[in-house]
């Protein structure tokens, strides 16, 4: 046991302070410019509108890779926005139109989306340098090496992007926090009060589509979902006010990114393997966060239900 | 418990929208001075109709109740009104004016089921929400705001709950938090949807007490209602519906048992129908 705990302890001696704390950087800043909206996300019962939008950005990105040849772009982001904001509208145009629930029509909008952003994806890595394994769970360990000089120092553009995004998202929260709370809650009563529900709904659903684009080289497509909604629902069920609710979403996803980090060093090596992917690991530490607050949340977990039921 | 069912009415067998009988002749005129008048207003769902011409005026200062059978489009009547809802045709106004014109002189008060009671936010929070209109776009809540909000949970006599969790509030203190969310907006015309539905004894009486109190300060409430028993106690006018207007006016003068048949009346034909098939086939036997 004692060597098992000596060999993790011995993987993390090999930390270094610019490559790791850089990665550990840009996970905390994309968990919780993730956590920031995702928030939003799962009060508004949308966490699969997350999922969606964070999909079917691939396109976006694709034509603006295929367009600009280039990874670092305004219109990358511009393009992402579009494709999220359009499968915002698709969603509910096609649900509008017939017979098919708001799920489904989801299912059908971003699946196609993200089927054609694959094939660009393909089709672009002959030209472009990118990885399509990167749409999978991105490339976080890679963030220390692409840096740009910002006043003297070197700072990694991806966590200039996701800082931007951040700043962007908590600017946008703070501003509009009574305007979203309302639209969240009771949208039918924000826009009889002139506060127009519909045009929060694209707001947000651009700052989610701008969100998974920041968070694309770092955790992937798949992955953002995760960032998205899994530190949001834990959170949910740890408070009954949302500025807290808020907080502590950013605060379990940045947790998570500590934790994802060390734990791909040090988990693999405590039986003997090679580090791991940190985005994964980053997910899987929230997963992990999720299923305590299930079992020990002091009002909804179920070990204080149970001990309610008892007394 | 009544709920609002899905299918209008009118798409159910032997339910024929009764032609419109307005006792009230002088409202015909649409006078500005009328807190709601809508003309000839239709709306439909998927190009199916849910309301047909309707065109009435209410009456100021009066406790207004509208009733109908499930599906009639009472909650349709009262969101279209508020353009939640497009209208097909016809105009609608407050006040003499278009209603986003006159959007802070409407308060409205959403069926309970409308929300996610689960949201992380207090009685406060919910009841702070209905000046946000009046606060304006990205200005902050201010302690005074809050000093309003705690004041309407005062009359609607909750006070004390005020930092609770909306979800661990009963049905009937939902219900209050929503009517003290409605006057903070202090508005001149309040539209409700259903506020007496599921709620306890003392919590029908706090809010008949509280439109009493509104109609004495001048103000016009629409009450979507179920309860016929308690029709004629409650309300000054009636609106009875069934996809049109079957009829509106005074309570003493609309509330019959005919404008009741019209009204109620697909329903009562089928189980007529029924009970006739049945006794012959008892008699056949």
């Amino acid at each position: 046991m004692s060597s098992v705990f000596e060999r993790m302890l011995e993987s993390l001696r090999n930390w270094n302070g610019a490559l790791d704390g850089w990665i550990v950087v840009a996970g905390v800043l994309c968990a919780a410019a993730c956590a920031l909206v995702g928030s939003f996300l799962v009060l508004r019962r949308m966490s699969m509108m997350g999922d969606a939008i964070s999909h079917a950005v691939l396109p976006g990105l694709a034509v603006a890779f295929l367009m600009t040849g280039s990874r670092a772009s305004l219109p990358m982001f511009m393009g992402a926005a579009i494709a999220g904001v359009l499968t915002a509208m698709f969603t509910e145009w096609i649900r509008g139109a017939g017979k098919v629930d708001e799920g489904a029509s989801m299912g059908v909008v971003f699946t196609a989306l993200f089927a054609l952003g694959l094939l660009l994806v393909v089709q672009a890595a002959d030209h472009v340098d990118l990885d399509p394994g990167c749409v999978l769970y991105g490339a976080i360990e890679l963030t220390p090496l692409d840096t740009v000089r910002v006043g003297g120092y070197d700072i990694p553009r991806v966590v200039l992007t996701l800082g931007t995004v951040l700043v962007l998202n908590l600017t946008c929260v703070l501003l509009l926090y009574k305007e979203l709370k309302i639209s969240s809650f009771d949208p039918a009563l924000a826009t009889t009060l002139g506060i127009n529900a519909r045009l929060m709904h694209y707001l947000l659903m651009t700052l989610v589509a701008l969100t998974a684009v920041a968070a694309f080289e770092s955790v992937g497509n798949i992955l953002v979902v995760a960032m998205l909604i899994v530190p949001a629902a834990t959170a949910h069920l740890l408070t009954d006010r949302l500025s807290v609710m808020i907080g502590l979403a950013m605060l379990l996803g940045a947790v998570s990114a500590v934790l994802g980090h060390v734990g791909a060093i040090a988990l693999p090596a405590a039986f003997g393997y090679e580090s791991t992917n940190t985005a994964g690991m980053m997910a899987l530490m929230s997963g992990l966060l999720f299923a305590l607050t299930i079992v020990f949340g002091p009002r909804h977990g179920l070990l204080s239900r149970l001990r309610a039921r008892n007394s | 418990m009544l709920t609002e069912s899905a299918i209008p009415a009118a798409t159910r067998p032997g339910a024929v929208p009764q032609p419109s009988v307005t006792v009230e002749t002088e409202g015909r005129d649409h006078s500005p001075d009328s807190p709601l008048s809508i003309h000839d207003m239709t709306v439909a769902y998927h190009r199916k109709p849910v309301l047909w011409d309707v065109d009435l005026d209410v009456p100021p200062g009066k406790l207004v109740g509208i009733v109908g059978p499930n599906g009639a489009g009472k909650s349709t009547l009262i969101k279209a009104v508020m353009d939640l809802i497009p209208r097909t045709s016809g105009r609608v106004r407050i006040f003499g004016e278009p209603y986003r014109k006159q959007r802070h002189r409407v308060g409205y008060v959403p069926q309970r089921e409308s929300v996610d009671w689960d949201f992380p936010v207090s009685a406060l929070d919910v009841v702070t929400m209905g000046r946000y209109g009046r606060i304006g776009w990205f200005k902050p809540v201010l302690r005074r705001h809050r000093e309003i909000a705690r004041h309407a949970l005062e009359r609607v006599g909750i006070a004390d709950l005020a930092h609770r969790q909306i979800s661990q509030l009963s049905g009937g203190q939902q219900q209050r938090t929503f009517l003290a969310r409605a006057l903070v907006q202090e508005a001149d015309l309040y539209l409700m949807d259903e506020p007496f539905a599921a709620v306890d004894a003392a919590t029908e009486k706090a809010i008949v007490r509280l439109l009493q109190d509104l109609r004495s300060a001048g103000k016009t409430c629409l009450v979507v209602h179920h309860d016929l028993q308690t029709v004629s106690e409650y309300f000054d006018h009636l609106i009875l519906l069934n996809m049109r207007v079957v009829a509106h006016g005074p309570t003493a003068e609309v509330f019959t048992h005919e404008n009741l048949h019209k009204t109620y009346g697909g329903r009562l034909t089928l189980l007529s129908e029924a009970a006739e098939a049945l006794g012959r086939e008892a008699r056949r036997t």
